[in-house]
């Protein structure tokens, strides 16, 4: 009995205590930058789409929710010739992030997806590229890759060695 | 003041469902302010029209029967809550001359529409056809029966002291000492007996969401769902209510004008009544028939015999 | 009968009997109780009329509000289904009737007899309030009630009894 009136008391003095509800559209709350939210592909720092499209981001993803087809421009750097995530089926797993050789992909803190047509949250390649690097902003795959494309021969990139020349005799 | 019956009857009803209505607000914003959260508070200022929001929605709901129910006494059931509960209003002194019917009986009179209220309940859940309903239904049954036993024997303190069942003038015989004072005991026992009938937490086991799905209305949608929960919204303000008039003086009081006095003293019980349910956790049906028959009715058998002797030693 | 007085008295009791005759013919359980608390509250209304407002509040709390709950509980916890109200209109045949019928005819006979020698408004009117009806009880019907007090002891007696053996049976402890 007299516990059951300490516990009518004590609920009681909660009317005293600060509220913890964060009131979510007026004040947001604060997310870390490595929050699992809408995934976006970013550009290397000179600017140049950063996915080399090798479908390693497909091939890990749980749902199988992004599709993907890998061509060539004239130089030989490959690059997707779309790139399409469906976010309804989309689980925010950010998996295909660690997949990604090249951190094109990653995932962003915002979350506010929501739309009437659920069509509408099938993403193509316009709505996912940004204009920059995202998190890893000093990164260029292209700059530390063995693969020649323009502007950078065999061997010029960083920490690589010039081609050996295989029709030199001395070591 | 209002003196006319119709206009009592129609102030009373228009102020009684208005009330329940906006208690369904109070409620969740007192629940949420005991449990650190906000509560509605987006329609309107404070969330006030949420009320509104909710009435407009659960009017335009489809109010869908089930085919294995038992129409007739699907239909009927929640009507019945309504109208038991509104009757009592009836005989409830509000202020001065704001009463619809000053029946000389009016003490039996609540006694007597509260116990025909387990109707609803039974027969709601008995017509579902319905598992969980049926033994939502059975639960009230019993515990409504056991609950009226000494809630009749808990007021029977009050009317040996006042000497009359006409509610008015149990009012005025409390002028000086209000009767939470000399039936202590009586007050507490109307308490717990008021919120087994109106079967609020911790004593909702008709309901009991996490076992019995929704109990007697799991089968109710739409008006009819809203009927139970107005009907139960109705009958914590006329407990309230009761206790106000029976125990603490109902508009008696000094400065503020009776009306404001009666209204204070059934919001403080409204509060203390969702404080309850913010607080205390659903019993055991075992706990609940052993709470009653074993403890609080001999206590309320006792109650009767101390405050009998008491009055006769008086005179 | 011709006072407007007791319009209600009347139209009450006509309730009363139309819906005790529905209780009767009922063949859903439920159904039948629901009309049975109907004549009882009519029962209670005819009492008011008559000037003794205890007895309609005690009638309505005692019969309406805990007696026939209980029938109701009973009846729900024996799960009835078509099949019984099936044999209910069986059993509701012709033949059954006729024993019923020819007592209940008697009876009526005998009250439209009263009714007519000594017509009822003679007890309208004269309100009883609470403190007379427990006069009453408490001295010239004191008999009456301890009788029906030690019949209530015998009852709980009974009860308690039967309860324990059902427990011992379970071996619940409690
Ligand atoms: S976050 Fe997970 S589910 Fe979403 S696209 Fe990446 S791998 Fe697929
Ligand atoms: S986003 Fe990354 S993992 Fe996916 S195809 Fe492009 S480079 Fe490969």
């Amino acid at each position: 009995m007299l516990s059951v009136i300490r516990t009518i008391w004590n609920v009681f003095l909660h009317s005293f205590r600060r509220r913890v509800t964060i009131q979510y559209p007026d004040e947001k709350p604060y997310l870390t930058p490595r929050t699992r939210g809408r995934i976006i592909l970013s550009r290397d720092p000179d600017g140049g789409e950063r996915c080399v499209a090798c479908h390693l981001c497909s091939a890990v993803c749980p749902v199988d929710c992004i599709a993907l087809q890998a061509t060539e421009d004239e130089n030989g750097r490959r690059y997707p010739e779309f790139f399409r995530i469906n976010f309804s089926r989309c689980i925010f797993c950010g998996l295909c992030e660690d997949a990604c050789p090249t951190y094109a992909i990653q995932l962003t803190p915002d979350f506010e997806m929501s739309e009437h047509n659920r069509q509408n949250l099938v993403y193509e390649k316009q709505d996912l590229l940004i204009s920059g690097p995202g998190k890893y902003t000093g990164y260029n795959f292209w700059r530390v890759s063995g693969v020649q494309i323009e502007g950078k021969d065999k061997g010029e990139a960083e920490n690589e060695a010039p081609p050996t020349d295989v029709y030199r005799l001395t070591p | 003041m209002i003196s006319h019956p119709i206009a009592s009857i129609i102030g009373i009803l228009i102020v009684a469902l208005s009330l329940s209505a906006f208690l369904i607000w109070v409620e969740r914003r007192l629940l949420a302010l005991w449990q650190d959260r906000y509560g509605p508070n987006r329609v309107g200022p404070f969330g006030l029209l949420q009320v509104l929001a909710d009435m407009i929605k659960i009017f335009t709901k489809e109010d869908w029967i089930p085919p294995f129910a038992d129409k007739p006494v699907f239909v009927i059931a929640p009507a019945i809550i309504m109208v038991t509960v509104l009757m009592s209003f009836a005989v409830l002194p509000v202020a001065p001359g704001i009463i619809v019917s000053d029946l000389n009986i009016g003490l039996l009179f609540f006694l007597g529409m509260s116990s025909l209220g387990v109707y609803s309940i039974v027969l709601a859940g008995w017509a579902s056809g319905n598992k969980y309903s049926l033994l939502g239904g059975l639960r009230a049954a019993a515990q409504m029966i056991s609950y009226e036993v000494f809630m009749g024997l808990s007021l029977m303190g009050v009317v040996l002291l006042a000497g009359t069942f006409n509610l008015t003038r149990i009012v005025e015989a409390q002028r000086g000492l209000w009767y939470v004072v000399p039936q202590f005991l009586g007050f507490v026992l109307f308490l717990i007996a008021g919120v087994a009938e109106a079967r609020r937490l911790p004593f909702d086991l008709p309901e009991a969401e996490a076992e019995l799905v929704a109990g007697f209305h799991s089968e109710y949608s739409g008006m009819k769902f809203g009927m139970f929960f107005v009907g139960e919204y109705l009958g914590i303000t006329l407990i309230s209510s009761m206790i106000a008039v029976l125990f603490l003086g109902g508009w008696n009081g000094p400065w503020l004008p009776p009306l404001a006095w009666f209204l204070i003293k059934v919001f403080a019980f409204l509060c203390f009544f969702i404080l309850l349910r913010a607080s205390l956790p659903r019993l055991r049906f075992d706990q609940l028939m052993s709470l009653g028959w074993k403890v609080m009715f001999p206590l309320a058998l006792a109650n009767l015999l101390v405050t009998g002797a008491i009055v006769l030693a008086k005179k | 009968m011709t006072n407007p007085m007791e319009i209600p008295f009347f139209a009450a009791g006509a309730v009363a009997v139309i819906a005790t005759l529905l209780a009767i013919t009922r063949t859903i359980a439920v159904h039948a109780l629901l009309y049975l608390i109907v004549s009882l509250l009519a029962v209670a209304v005819v009492f008011y009329t008559m000037g003794a407002p205890v007895v309609a509040a005690l009638e309505v709390i005692i019969y309406a509000g805990a007696i026939v709950v209980l029938f109701v509980f009973v009846v729900m916890m024996m799960n009835l289904g078509a099949q019984d109200s099936e044999t209910e209109r069986k059993w509701l045949a012709w033949r059954a009737w006729i024993g019923p019928a020819v007592l209940s005819a008697l009876l009526l006979f005998e009250v439209i007899y009263l009714v007519v020698r000594a017509p009822v408004s003679a007890t309208i009117g004269s309100i009883s309030t609470p403190k007379e009806i427990g006069l009453a009880l408490y001295g010239p019907y004191l008999l009456g009630v301890e009788l029906a007090s030690m019949l209530l002891l015998g009852a709980l007696v009974g009860a308690c009894h039967v309860g324990r053996i059902s427990r011992s049976g379970r071996e619940v402890q409690q």
